[in-house]
């Protein structure tokens, strides 16, 4: 395996968008699939150390899919994403939401609707998620207190994280 | 977890509300009553001081009462969490992703 290829995640606090762009060595057709097949999501979805596993996938418009993500010690945390548009393979939309077993959703968590979008370059794939947060208004007024009021302003320290950790590999 | 912070929560739901967003304004400008606080606003003092519960049990604020005055004050820490929230974000993304990298040299081996 070579080093990972750079991530790039922006939090732009004027649309309450989270941003999520990244380079994949591979053909668009072979991640799409990664992205909409539940056993390939099942493989990478949940970050170390949780494991995804899937309940029930419908990949089409007004499906959803049903998963939970799984820690060392066999606690569940379930998830759905329910599929608002899709066009294979350039974009879908979905709605990502918490739930419990039954796939009802948890209303008390926050929910973001997700715009993810495939563009073929030269010999990669990038994939672009923008995440929608209902919840980023709140960003924005944190950001705007920082900003105008000399408070502690946490994200110009944290753009300037991202910023540094996206021009290289982790 | 990734995405997954229930304490978040509140605070999200106590700044959907222009008023609290403006009265976390000012307070960012140092303590102030909730008489001075509520002067700006075309409001009678019992729906005000519900938006001033709604901070303060958000976590965002911290008020306290002397003699008839109740001071507020921001709470720097409940900010710290929200950049916190964004750096567990980086932290899921950049560990779902190695997983995948390793998922599509697996499949190229297979297709090709």
């Amino acid at each position: 395996m070579t080093a990972d290829l750079p991530l790039n995640i922006t939090a732009d606090m004027q649309t309450n968008q989270l941003t999520i762009r990244r380079s994949f060595d591979a053909p668009k057709e072979l991640v799409w699939d990664c992205y909409t097949k539940a056993e390939l999501l099942d493989q990478w979805f949940a970050p170390d150390p949780l494991t995804a596993r899937t309940k029930s996938m419908e990949f089409r418009e007004g499906g959803h899919w049903h998963f939970a993500m799984i820690d060392p010690d066999g606690n569940e945390y379930w998830a759905r994403f329910d599929y608002e548009t899709i066009d294979p393979t350039d974009s879908y939309r979905a709605r990502d939401a918490f739930s419990d077993e039954t796939g009802a959703v948890n209303d008390d968590m926050p929910v973001s609707v997700w715009d993810v979008t495939f563009e073929d370059t030269a010999s990669r794939t990038v994939v672009q998620i923008v995440a929608s947060y209902e919840s980023t208004e709140a960003m924005q007024s944190v950001r705007d207190m920082g900003m105008e009021d000399g408070m502690r302003s946490c994200f110009d320290r944290l753009d300037r994280l991202l910023k540094a950790r996206t021009a290289t590999a982790n | 977890m990734d995405n997954n912070s229930p304490n978040l929560d509140t605070v999200f739901l106590a700044f959907a509300d222009p008023t609290r967003r403006a009265v976390l304004r000012q307070l960012g400008q140092g303590p102030a009553s909730v008489s001075d606080l509520s002067a700006p606003f075309d409001m009678a003092l019992p729906p005000f001081m519900k938006h001033i519960r709604t901070l303060e049990n958000a976590g965002l604020i911290i008020t306290r009462k002397e003699g008839r005055v109740r001071t507020c004050e921001i709470n720097p820490a409940r900010y710290a969490e929200v950049e916190q929230w964004l750096i567990d974000q980086r932290k899921g993304w950049a560990s779902r992703y190695q997983k995948l990298d390793a998922l599509l040299e697996t499949l190229k081996g297979q297709t090709t």
